[in-house]
């Protein structure tokens, strides 16, 4: 029995006459203690994705269940690290990882809630940075104190929702060396939501790549069977790597990516009957217009997604 | 800045000080710009106060016969000659303290209204209309109702019809800019509130309030100067002692100098309570 299983779902916006529907079919199976990475595109609908396991939005259709219960609201049992971080900019570092172990573990001393929040700060290197206001922090820093929270709540499992995209490169190579090492010390059940491939393979034991939306869907999973501890200049000349890169970036190119998809739009075609300029305008008022009906019509086009 | 430092014709400071703002982008403060352009701005006021009372406003006392008539009142500004004979600074604290009070009753009846307009959409849309026609009726309609309203209360009458007026004129701009701070509250900060699955206080007190004080304190700011004028309206009204009633009684006693003398005290007390509001509020708005 999978730990997070997500069957048949789909999920759109918008009212009926300009629905567009995000994600279609969405399957997946996760088991316990796996570090699975979604990847795809910009703007394919990965955040609605994590944002449904979350429980922040609720399909249209399908069912998610995490442990066999069904996911209906938010809560402290998945741990999710927002793209933008989410810290509360008026409490420090550690009032804001506090707020949540406070939150979670309510029956336990304070005493032990303060050694718990320190553990946390301690583990993404912060400790020296405890008392400052997430303003007063880099990105890299703010994403750490994100990450340092959503571990703080002992979470069945770890939402990270594309964590490092806000980042430069350097300090995102630190993170994902960080992530990894704070997996590997947890062996968290982890879905790792990105648009960066060898993110993912550099991570994860599984790669999904996520078509291009609209009706985005998952595609066939790709096991990363590269030995851990994975070091990220030594990947880069490993066969294996190479070809996983390959088949994830073929795909979302490929069949993910040169997609066709129809989609609904209500036009609204203006009725341009001419104003008869012969008839001599009133003396008082205006010159009487003529009533323009504007003609509604529904149109399907096809488009390249 | 020692005394004897002479200041540079402006001649020669100008340039000087555009050439430095182009390398820093912050000019340094000159004392041609905090105190000279200041008092020649006053000047220019007193020449014009001056020339009137002199040409074509004959009734206007003169800046000169202003000082004489008021000089009592400002350099023993403390002191108690009866119950209309007061020193300025003591009718000042008079009309402060109830200002106060009513300021009080604004806040604390105008930040929860603004929370609910704010968090509940129904309840914006049954009061919000009501709160629009409200909000631009003057103080000196209010009053009267206030009045009437605690009728009974005897002597205590128009210190409450005053208080009353207060709270429901300086009330709106609390109201309106918590409406919406709460309304620019951004979905993230909610997103964690629902994650941690704060209660409902919790959420109020660690999420919805510390997001919404920098729009609040603007409320706060703004609701302190309409206070501040409401007050000279009520005590003019009402004839209690303060700024407001001294210079209503001296329009009647036909001591026109004292009416400047008032104005340019309201003036300057609502000048330094806005100064300190601001204050308050740049400190919440960079949190």
């Amino acid at each position: 029995m999978p730990f997070l299983e997500l069957t048949n779902i789909s999920k759109g916006y918008g009212p009926n006459g300009s629905r567009s529907e995000v994600l279609r079919d969405i399957n997946l199976q996760i088991e316990k203690g796996e570090f699975v990475a979604i990847v795809g595109y910009s703007g394919a609908g990965k955040t609605t994705l994590i944002s449904l396991i979350a429980g922040l939005m609720k399909p249209d259709n399908g069912s998610l269940t995490l442990n066999d219960l069904e996911i209906t609201e938010p809560g402290p049992d998945r741990g999710i690290v927002f793209q933008n971080y989410s810290l509360l900019p008026w409490m420090s570092v550690h009032e804001n990882i506090y707020l949540a172990v406070d939150q979670v573990f309510p029956n336990w001393s304070p005493a032990k809630k303060q050694q718990h929040t320190e553990k946390y700060i301690a583990m993404v290197n912060l400790t020296p940075a405890r008392d400052k206001r997430p303003g007063e922090l880099s990105g890299g820093m703010r994403q750490r104190v994100s990450v340092a929270r959503a571990l703080s709540m002992d979470p069945q499992i770890l939402l990270l929702d594309e964590p490092l995209s806000a980042l430069d490169a350097l300090t995102r190579a630190t993170l994902q060396d960080e992530i990894g090492r704070i997996w590997q010390e947890n062996q968290k059940t982890v879905v790792l939501i990105t648009n960066d491939v060898d993110e993912g393979i550099l991570l994860a034991d599984r790669i999904i790549p996520l078509s291009a939306g609209p009706n985005a869907t998952l595609g066939p999973a790709i096991a990363v069977d590269i030995p851990r501890p994975r070091d990220r200049t030594a990947i880069n000349h490993n066969p294996r790597y190479k070809e996983i890169r390959r088949d994830v970036i073929n795909f979302l190119l490929g069949d993910g990516g040169k997609k066709h998809t129809a989609v609904t739009k209500k036009l609204i075609l203006p009725d341009i009957e001419p104003e008869d300029l012969s008839v001599p305008p009133p003396l008082l008022g205006w010159r009487k217009r003529p009533i323009r009906r504007n003609e509604v019509k529904r149109e399907t086009v096809e488009v390249d997604a | 800045m020692t005394p004897t430092t002479t200041v540079p014709p402006p001649v020669e400071t100008l340039p000087v000080r555009d050439a430095k703002r182009f390398v820093a982008n912050e000019p340094p403060i000159k004392k041609i710009d905090w105190l000279l352009l200041p008092m020649l701005g006053v000047g220019v006021v007193l020449a014009v106060w001056a020339i009137s009372s002199a040409t074509w406003a004959k009734e206007l006392p003169s800046p000169l016969k202003t000082w004489q008539a008021s000089k009592t009142y400002i350099l023993d500004p403390f002191a108690k000659r009866g119950e209309m004979d007061q020193g300025i600074l003591r009718f000042t604290w008079y009309s402060l303290v109830l200002v106060a009070k009513g300021y009080a009753l604004a806040l604390v009846i105008g930040t929860p209204i603004g929370f609910f307009l704010g968090l509940s959409k129904p309840f914006a849309k049954t009061f919000d209309p009501i709160i629009q026609v409200l909000r631009p009726v003057s103080p000196l309609a209010w009053l009267p109702l206030g009045l009437v309203l605690f009728l009974s209360a005897g002597k205590n009458a128009s210190e409450l019809g005053a208080l009353f007026t207060i709270a429901v004129c300086a009330m709106w701009p609390t109201v309106l800019n918590t409406a919406v701070g709460v309304r620019a509250i951004p979905q993230d900060y909610l997103n964690v509130a629902k994650v941690l699955k704060l209660s409902r206080t919790k959420t109020l007190f660690k999420v919805l309030i510390p997001a919404t004080l920098p729009y609040m304190f603007t409320g706060f700011r703004l609701s302190l100067g309409i206070a501040w004028l409401v007050i000279v309206a009520a005590e003019m009204l009402t004839g209690r002692p303060g700024v407001g009633g001294f210079l209503w009684q001296e329009y009647n006693a036909l001591i026109y100098e004292h009416i400047i003398l008032c104005i340019i005290t309201i003036g300057v007390v609502g000048f330094v309570l806005d100064r300190m509001m601001s204050v308050v509020e740049r400190r919440f708005k960079t949190t």
